[in-house]
């Protein structure tokens, strides 16, 4: 059961990454960013899929990016030049908060 | 201050549309609605709220969100006594597109006030400050959003708490707005109405969804002098009440489509039921003033 899950997971995170340059992707699915702590490369993408039928935000919260708001199935992405970590919520939900470290 | 009729008046609250809601000098009272209809002074219309009309929202829980918006203006257009104007308490788009403001603008001429006093929704400002919404509805309030205004002798504030989010998800004012809401309330006697009206929830309704206002405690503390004080939001899709005091706390319905009671399910998403169902979790709430200076609500269904 939680095998089959993981593989579904990999596969949907393969199938979103494969047509943009994204580097890591972070799925949106039940009011959560999922992985909540992701650690990428400066220089990396990071592409953020909603898979809620309600729709949701990536704002950091020091003002680097901001998405639009992104509906059931929309993405947004971000190239991350420094390293540093940063902290992002969604302005609609903003109980919905996680980070991307980039080393 | 009467206790035993406060306490009547939130136990005939929880009955649903059927019951109005009346303030006289501080003192609570409900009146069941055909009661009401045979009682002569029921009051002059103030004006209606309506809320969270999430225009561009298609989604199972609600793929006609322009027809539901449609019959609730029809229902409004049908009082016989009309209110003047009209305050829409947010989430008026659902995505913050330029395109579902103009359509909810379109739809709403058609609503016959002289006026809608607007604040924005979370799911308005999106795009941030000084985009979609305040292009449309900055002008009151020279682009803050939050804004004051008189009328029938009754002081009105608009409040954003949607823009200034606290760690763990409450809306927030912000140190700006608080200081700007306690200059505004200096100047207004306590004897005059007052009718507080956001986003979100002033109250705190349930913490882990973000259902409340970081700010709250000290706002009631100032709303606290007045005899009469109506603090009205939307953001929750369904009604709540709460009486403390001589403030009447009371949460609206959506014309678009409801969302799960507190703390029933994952998160506060659209909350889908049987079609026959939705018109009654759907409506518009008409608020009335009488000669006796009570403030009265009274919630519509489309059913």
């Amino acid at each position: 059961m939680r095998k089959s899950e993981v593989f579904m997971l990999t596969a949907l995170c393969l199938s979103v990454a494969s047509p943009a340059f994204a580097d890591a992707t972070v799925t949106i699915k039940n009011f959560d960013y999922s992985p909540m702590m992701l650690t990428v490369k400066a220089g990396d993408t990071v592409t953020w899929k909603n898979l809620d039928g309600e729709p949701h935000t990536v704002v950091s919260t020091d003002g680097l990016f901001r998405s639009k708001a992104l509906d059931e199935n929309d993405s947004f992405a971000f190239k991350f030049d420094k390293p540093g970590t940063y902290k992002y919520v969604c302005s609609i939900h903003p109980k919905m908060v996680a980070t991307v470290t980039v080393q | 201050m009467n206790d035993h009729s406060r306490r009547d008046s939130l136990k005939c609250l929880g009955v649903g549309a059927g019951t109005l809601f009346t303030l006289s000098s501080g003192v609570f009272g409900a009146v069941d609605l055909a009661e009401a209809a045979t009682t002569k002074d029921i009051g002059t219309p103030l004006f209606l709220q309506i809320s969270d009309t999430h225009i561009g929202f298609n989604k199972d829980a609600n793929p006609d969100v322009i027809g539901t918006l449609n019959r609730s203006i029809d229902a409004v257009n049908a009082l016989k006594h009309k209110p003047s104007f009209a305050i829409h308490t947010g989430d008026i788009t659902h995505l913050s597109k330029a395109e579902e403001f103009d359509t909810a603008a379109e739809l709403m001429k058609r609503m016959q006030v002289s006026d809608i006093h607007a604040v924005p929704g979370e799911h308005d400002v999106t795009d941030g400050p000084g985009a979609e919404f305040f292009n449309r509805f900055g002008k009151a309030s020279n682009n803050r959003g939050y804004y004051s205004f008189s009328t029938n002798g009754v002081h009105f504030i608009a409040l954003v708490n949607v823009m200034h989010f606290k760690a763990g998800g409450l809306g927030a004012l912000g140190d700006d707005q608080m200081a700007w809401l306690k200059d505004n309330l200096a100047s207004v006697s306590s004897s005059q109405p007052v009718v507080v009206f956001a986003h979100m929830p002033l109250w705190n309704i349930y913490e882990p969804w973000g259902w409340g206002t970081a700010e709250s405690a000290e706002i009631a503390q100032l709303l606290r002098r007045f005899g009469s004080v109506t603090v009205l939001n939307g953001h929750i899709h369904q009604i709540v009440q709460k009486v403390e005091g001589n403030i009447t706390f009371h949460t609206a319905r959506s014309t678009a489509y409801p969302q799960p009671a507190a703390g029933n399910g994952p998160g506060p998403g659209p909350m889908k039921v049987p079609a026959d169902q939705l018109p009654k979790m759907l409506g518009v709430t008409n608020v009335t003033i009488n000669r006796g200076r009570k403030i009265s609500l009274s919630d519509r269904t489309l059913a």
